[in-house]
């Protein structure tokens, strides 16, 4: 009897040459978690032919704190200031998405003025939310620094006035239910004018420092491409459809809060590639500053909270409703189910970056890994709100 | 746009065999909702999308709700005979409704500007029948949702190109929003030592009979 041992040598493999490696080979990378250009914990699993990207798998998770099990843990007025982490640099849109949803889950009303900051607050969201996507894509486009600092001077004037007004600069925790926690006195109107009035001075800047610029061109034009009948199947919402132009904004669609009584127009993009995505925000950037100077003129003394709203013991009838408003990055939706209880039943949020991810992958297929990060920063996403 | 009870006289007309109730919604907010039955779901889901007056294109919110078993008193009035009399005696009973999952979907139009029309569809029960048709072939949109969903509420979507956890890591075995679910005892040390990990762990620290001799008294 005998035994033969098989040793490595004796078996046989191929023959390892260069051409062998090079040709048709698929590399599997996982990019992020700990990536700069990820925007937060999130990877990707990444199959590569050379530098070209043949399949891409997003992977979530990492910052997933199950904020729907809480939510439905705590008072309806106690998941209002844990709305200000889903999407942080927008607390003050997460607030009025949340605080329309139990407005229309219990039936009500909201005073004059409330609805009158409501919409300026939600737009000086807006500028400040686009401004630094911008800010952060020219980074990852390689522009490091300048634009950013440039947009974060403008940012931080918008957030100087959120902290007068509400007492923190991101986690604003400023809506109730019926209204809004602190009125807003003439020196602020007056202050928030002067900021309005002064944005389009740095919209110019910044426009001429970037959006002509050849290389932001060669590497945005042509990457990046959504079709406008995937936009819509996939979901898609916010300034990301509209670059495919699909004439859809909430805004004008609900005519929640006093959009109706603004002159305002929809901007909208033709071949919904990067180049697009990052136009659109430039633009509605400019809408947003017509819609305030609007509601800065218009706005008029009144109480700022309805008297019959209750504070203590809020409990809503038995029912269900989902509200939505368009956020900066899209479409943000509460959907809630009341038992009659002190805390929903069911707490739901339609999170817009987390379905604008949906795509993601059509989107870079085919493209270098580099235009992978453009592509990522154009969706705009922020992990607290992709992970909940 | 149509009211809810056109739609489900339409959907029903156009698919044979299709089964709609309308679900009342009693809070101010008035949105009710269509269920609709888990066998014919991709076609109404078709025929609500491709339908030239509903075009309801724009699936836009995919959740999952849990509904525990549920117990309902009530009293019956019931025919007894009592010291060789026949009466009627009012007498408590129980009725035992079987939890289930339900999934909801909110759809809206985007070329017709409206909505929202609600659907939910329902699971037999909690456990093993837990299952229902995926929607997304008929809406991309879900595809994200749908995983989501079964990732934390342990609905299985048949027909869905890629049901996988999305939110948990891939060995996580429970549906953390269930509402029967039992957090952990120990969140730092999670997944707990359990079965052979834990019999190691006794094993480790179990005092060694050298040891206990050299132990002064």
């Amino acid at each position: 009897m005998s035994a033969t041992v098989q040793t490595l040598e004796a078996m046989e493999r191929p023959p390892v040459t260069m051409s062998s490696r090079l040709e048709g080979e698929l590399l599997e990378v996982s990019m992020g978690p700990q990536h700069p250009s990820t925007h937060g914990v999130f990877r990707m699993n990444v199959t590569l032919d050379g530098e070209i990207v043949r399949k891409l798998k997003p992977v979530f998770g990492y910052l997933h704190r199950n904020h729907e099990q809480i939510g439905e843990q705590t008072t309806y007025l106690g998941s209002m200031p844990y709305t200000d982490r889903l999407d942080y640099f927008c607390s003050m849109s997460n607030n009025w998405a949340y605080a329309l949803s139990v407005e229309k889950l219990a039936g009500i009303e909201v005073p004059e003025r409330a609805e009158y900051l409501r919409v300026i607050l939600a737009e000086l969201t807006r500028l400040q939310n686009h401004a630094s996507l911008l800010g952060f894509l020219l980074s990852d486009m390689g522009a490091w620094g300048t634009p950013l600092m440039y947009a974060f001077r403008e940012r931080e004037k918008i957030l100087d006035l959120f902290e007068s007004l509400a007492g923190s600069r991101m986690m604003c925790d400023y809506m109730r239910f019926g209204g809004c926690r602190v009125d807003a006195d003439d020196n602020w109107l007056a202050g928030a004018r002067k900021i309005v009035d002064r944005f389009p001075k740095f919209l110019d800047e910044f426009e001429e420092l970037i959006l002509g610029n050849e290389i932001v061109i060669a590497r945005t034009q042509n990457v990046g491409k959504l079709s406008a009948d995937l936009a819509i199947s996939a979901g898609i919402t916010g300034p990301m459809l509209r670059a495919c132009g699909v004439n859809y904004d909430v805004r004008k669609v609900d005519g929640y809060g006093f959009y109706p009584r603004f002159k305002f127009r929809i901007p909208l993009g033709e071949h919904g590639d990067t180049y697009d995505r990052l136009m659109m925000r430039a633009l509605e950037m400019r809408e947003s500053v017509e819609i305030l100077k609007q509601a800065l003129a218009q706005i008029q003394p009144g109480a700022i909270v309805n008297p019959k709203a209750k504070i203590r013991a809020f409990r809503p009838p038995v029912g269900e409703a989902y509200g939505r408003i368009e956020a900066p990055k899209g479409e943000l939706g509460f959907y809630l189910i009341s038992d009659g209880g002190p805390n929903p039943y069911r707490y739901r949020v339609r999170p817009p970056s987390f379905i604008n991810l949906t795509v993601l992958e059509d989107l870079c297929l085919g493209h270098t890994v580099a235009d992978v990060m453009v592509i990522l920063g154009s969706v705009d996403i922020v992990m607290g709100e992709v992970d909940r | 746009m149509e009211s809810l009870e056109q739609i489900k006289a339409r959907a029903e007309a156009a698919i044979p065999g299709a089964k709609i109730d309308i679900v009342p919604n009693l809070g101010p907010a008035n949105q009710p909702s269509l269920l609709i039955d888990n066998e014919h779901a991709p076609a109404i889901a078709k025929f609500l999308r491709d339908d030239p007056t509903l075009r309801l294109d724009f699936c836009s919110n995919v959740t999952g709700v849990d509904w525990l078993d549920r117990v309902t008193k009530k009293t019956v009035k019931v025919k007894k005979v009592v010291e060789g009399e026949e009466k009627e005696v009012n007498e408590p009973i129980e009725e035992r409704i079987p939890g289930y999952l339900e999934a909801v979907y909110h759809l809206f139009s985007m070329a017709h500007k409206h909505g929202p029309i609600t659907i939910r569809m329902r699971t037999r029960d909690r456990g093993e029948g837990a299952r229902l048709p995926s929607l997304t072939p008929v809406w991309r949109s879900a595809e994200f949702q749908e995983r989501e969903i079964f990732d934390l509420y342990g609905i299985r979507f048949d027909g869905h190109p890629d049901l996988r956890r999305i939110l948990m890591w891939d060995e996580f075995e429970d549906h953390p929003m269930r509402k029967d679910y039992v957090q952990p005892d120990d969140f730092e040390w999670e997944p707990t030592p359990h079965d052979d990990v834990l019999a190691r762990a006794k094993q480790h620290y179990a005092p060694r009979p050298a040891e206990q001799e050299l132990r002064p008294s």
